[in-house]
């Protein structure tokens, strides 16, 4: 209570003055342009959003009057949730419009759809999309900063700047933090964005997976693979477990959910092998017992439903500084 | 009194190794002489300082029409090769409807005639509707004037269909065109590797494209037919098609300014102008393209022209289509790619752009000879411009050149002894 106490004193005016630093970018498109420094920025500022959830009146006044457009041309669930509460905590108004039963459906394209949207007048967009690089495709023709809500299998960067916020939480640093990812590589944008941020806070990264999962000219962005996950579980510090998207079973990716799960899965018997501390995450929504089994998911070694929390403080800081950069 | 006199510029007729300095004398739509002597012309050109080739033959252009006339029709197609020094474009046959009977190829002679600017040869499909499975009837198109087949945008994907299209290829004496590309490896929409995993777009490998051409070798040494490879992308075809000429088949290849001149690097920004089919690959891929063009293990250069409409170029790099045109522009990607970087001079580029296209599809074209029908472009070598998409003669825009400084450039094209564009 008293160190909450202490840093809602500091916070009552909602502006978070860590360092000097001075947040310059319109969009948040992607991990691969950010500096490191610019993402331990992000997390700074999500830190000191933190607190904000744990008042009775859960709200800052830090972007009244402002309207953050999510625009969810590909379905989701928590992610819009978690962007809708981090608007609705900075007092942003949200419209919402999903790529079902929009004018997408009937022709319209991703572009004029955004301009129409801009031409209503809105202060940010969030973007979830099914195809890599549209966020890239609006960035320089709308005025308006973007978030990128996840696009295709190209990135995610605020789940990946969660999960490096869960690990700096738990482990006080990144620097020389090793990460096992585990799954589908090939299709997965979380993975992609988790390589990059990682890599740039001094990190290490291991793909683990099958072949036909883990393209090996990954390895151009700075990572290890590995074939088998039983070699590098006492070798690192956290393992990520990606959802498995049982339609890469139907195009014959892997011969089975049984077999992944039995070479790829976490259960019991694998944590045994592991270093005693180390941090099992999952973006979500998990599979049980495909990648993970109930007693791993819910375990002392989870930190899945930190992940989620936390995503709320992240998403938090990336809407403020993207609304407020440029002012 | 002759039609028209081309003076005093560098004549290079690469069919008979003609370089010299002299004089094209033209009358009723053949060259009538060439030499010293400067008879009296209702029109003379001055090309001092000027290469003058044989009009430059392009076997592989898009025009759309049928179709898609809001992307380019075939005056337009013709209008943008002639402005580029072309005088003959061969028609890729995918249009709506695609060209797979006599009646669609007698529609693009007639709209070729209309237009009245470059030579606009048909190709037929290869099979009905393009759709791989039954042929179409090649005997009756050629004799309505196409001059090859090809189902080209897709390859024939079953082995049978190929062997009997090679066949029948053989009994009619035409030559089947192949896009090279095994379908069950196809569903990317850029070069697999490095830059498509981080972009997280799906890939195409190159092993795509050289298991067909492996796979069709086998059948033209069975059949004897004649066979080109169209666009080729890959180190490993370049390599493929050198054995089977040193087998002795009879093979023959192209290759696209594209991929002599850019990697799959330029896809970082997502912008579809950087996408085409087959993709962009690496830098040894655009070194051992070059390479054999050089030594003439790749015959021809040809554009792959594919024009699109701009919103269908401002869209997701995954949902937009594949192709960009450069016949505006593609002499001076050529020269670029290819002499400007010290691989040859240019009697030896102009074969792989006139005579060694000719042979493939029309042998009485491609030469500057007496008696020749009169196709000529005039080619100003050190003529530096930069190409901007705005002034272009095609419908299309989209085209990743826009902006490039290119030097050398066709100042007048002239086809069956007319003058169809001066600069």
């Amino acid at each position: 209570m008293t160190k909450k106490a202490s840093s809602s004193s500091k916070e009552t005016d909602s502006k978070p003055d860590n360092d000097k630093f001075v947040w310059t970018r319109k969009d948040l498109v992607g991990l691969d342009e950010l500096s490191a420094e610019e993402i331990v920025h992000i997390l700074d500022t999500a830190q000191s959003f933190q607190e904000v959830s744990t008042r009775s009146i859960k709200k800052v006044p830090a972007l009244r009057g402002k309207v953050v457009a999510l625009l969810f041309f590909e379905d989701s669930t928590r992610t819009r949730m978690s962007f809708e509460l981090a608007a609705s905590r900075l007092s942003a108004d949200t419209v919402f419009l999903s790529g079902k039963g929009s004018s997408t459906s009937k022709g319209e394209t991703t572009l004029d759809t955004v301009r129409n949207v801009e031409a209503m007048g809105v202060d940010a967009f969030v973007i979830r999309h099914s195809q890599s690089g549209a966020p890239h495709l609006l960035q320089d023709k709308v005025n308006v900063p973007i978030i990128n809500a996840g696009d295709g299998q190209h990135e995610h960067p605020t789940q990946a700047l969660l999960d490096i916020f869960t690990i700096r939480q738990k482990l006080g640093t990144l620097e020389g933090v090793r990460v096992a990812i585990v799954g589908d590589i090939a299709h997965s944008r979380v993975a992609r964005s988790n390589i990059l941020g990682l890599k740039k806070l001094g990190a290490e990264v291991v793909v683990v997976g099958p072949p036909t999962l883990v393209p090996s000219t990954i390895t151009a962005m700075g990572c290890e693979v590995s074939n088998s996950l039983d070699d590098i579980l006492d070798q690192v510090d956290v393992i990520n477990m990606l959802r498995i998207q049982f339609e890469r079973f139907a195009s014959n990716l892997f011969p089975s959910v049984r077999e992944y799960s039995s070479l790829f899965g976490m259960n019991s018997k694998r944590l045994a092998k592991c270093r005693k501390n180390v941090l099992i995450m999952h973006p979500g929504p998990i599979n049980r017992g495909v990648e993970l089994t109930s007693d791993v998911a819910d375990g002392p070694n989870s930190c899945i439903l930190q992940q989620v929390t936390n995503g709320l403080a992240v998403r938090m800081a990336v809407l403020y500084l993207v609304s407020r950069g440029r002012e | 009194m002759i039609d028209i006199l081309i003076t005093n510029g560098r004549v290079i007729d690469p069919a008979s190794g003609r370089d010299e300095i002299a004089n094209v004398a033209i009358s009723n739509g053949f060259v009538t002489k060439i030499g010293r002597a400067a008879p009296k012309a209702h029109q003379t050109i001055d090309a001092s300082e000027m290469i003058v080739s044989p009009g430059l033959i392009d076997l592989h252009a898009h025009c759309r029409e049928p179709g898609h006339e809001e992307e380019e029709t075939i005056a337009t197609a013709a209008a943008s090769a002639v402005a580029g020094g072309f005088s003959t474009i061969c028609a890729m046959p995918n249009t709506h409807p695609p060209q797979d009977d006599e009646t669609s190829i007698l529609y693009v002679l007639q709209r070729m005639a209309r237009a009245g600017k470059a030579r606009v040869l048909p190709a037929g499909c290869i099979t009905k509707q393009r759709e791989g499975k039954e042929l179409a009837e090649m005997g009756m198109m050629l004799e309505a004037g196409a001059v090859a087949f090809t189902d080209d945008g897709t390859g024939v994907a079953s082995t049978i269909v190929m062997q009997r299209a090679l066949q029948y290829a053989k009994m009619i004496g035409v030559v089947l065109m192949q896009h090279c590309q095994d379908p069950d490896l196809f569903g990317g929409v850029m070069n697999s590797g490095a830059v498509a995993v981080r972009l997280g777009l799906p890939g195409i490998a190159a092993s795509g494209e050289e298991i067909m051409l492996r796979r069709d070798l086998e059948l033209v040494k069975r059949t004897g037919a004649r066979y080109h490879a169209m666009h080729l992308s890959s180190a490993g075809s370049v390599e493929i098609i050198r054995q089977a000429k040193a087998e002795g088949l009879p093979v023959t290849a192209e290759a696209a300014p594209h991929h002599l001149l850019l990697t799959d690097a330029a896809c970082m920004g997502y912008d579809p102008n950087y996408k085409m089919n087959p993709p962009l690959r690496s830098a040894s891929d655009v070194e051992a393209l070059r390479l054999g063009v050089a030594d003439g293990t790749i015959d021809c250069l040809a554009t792959d022209h594919a024009p699109h409409a701009q919103e269908e170029k401002e869209m997701e790099f995954a949902l937009a289509p594949f192709g960009i045109v450069s016949l505006d522009c593609a002499l001076g990607l050529y020269t670029k790619a290819l002499i400007h970087s010290g691989l040859m001079d240019w009697p030896e580029m102009l074969a792989r752009l006139t005579v060694n296209p000719a042979k493939i599809i029309a042998p009485t074209l491609g030469l500057l000879q007496k008696d020749a029908p009169a196709d000529i472009t005039i080619i100003d070598p050190k003529k530096r411009w930069t190409v901007n998409v705005n002034k272009f003669a095609s419908k299309g825009r989209n085209c990743p050149y826009h902006g490039w400084k290119l030097k050398s450039k066709a100042v007048t094209t002239i086809v069956g002894g007319e003058v169809k564009f001066q600069l």
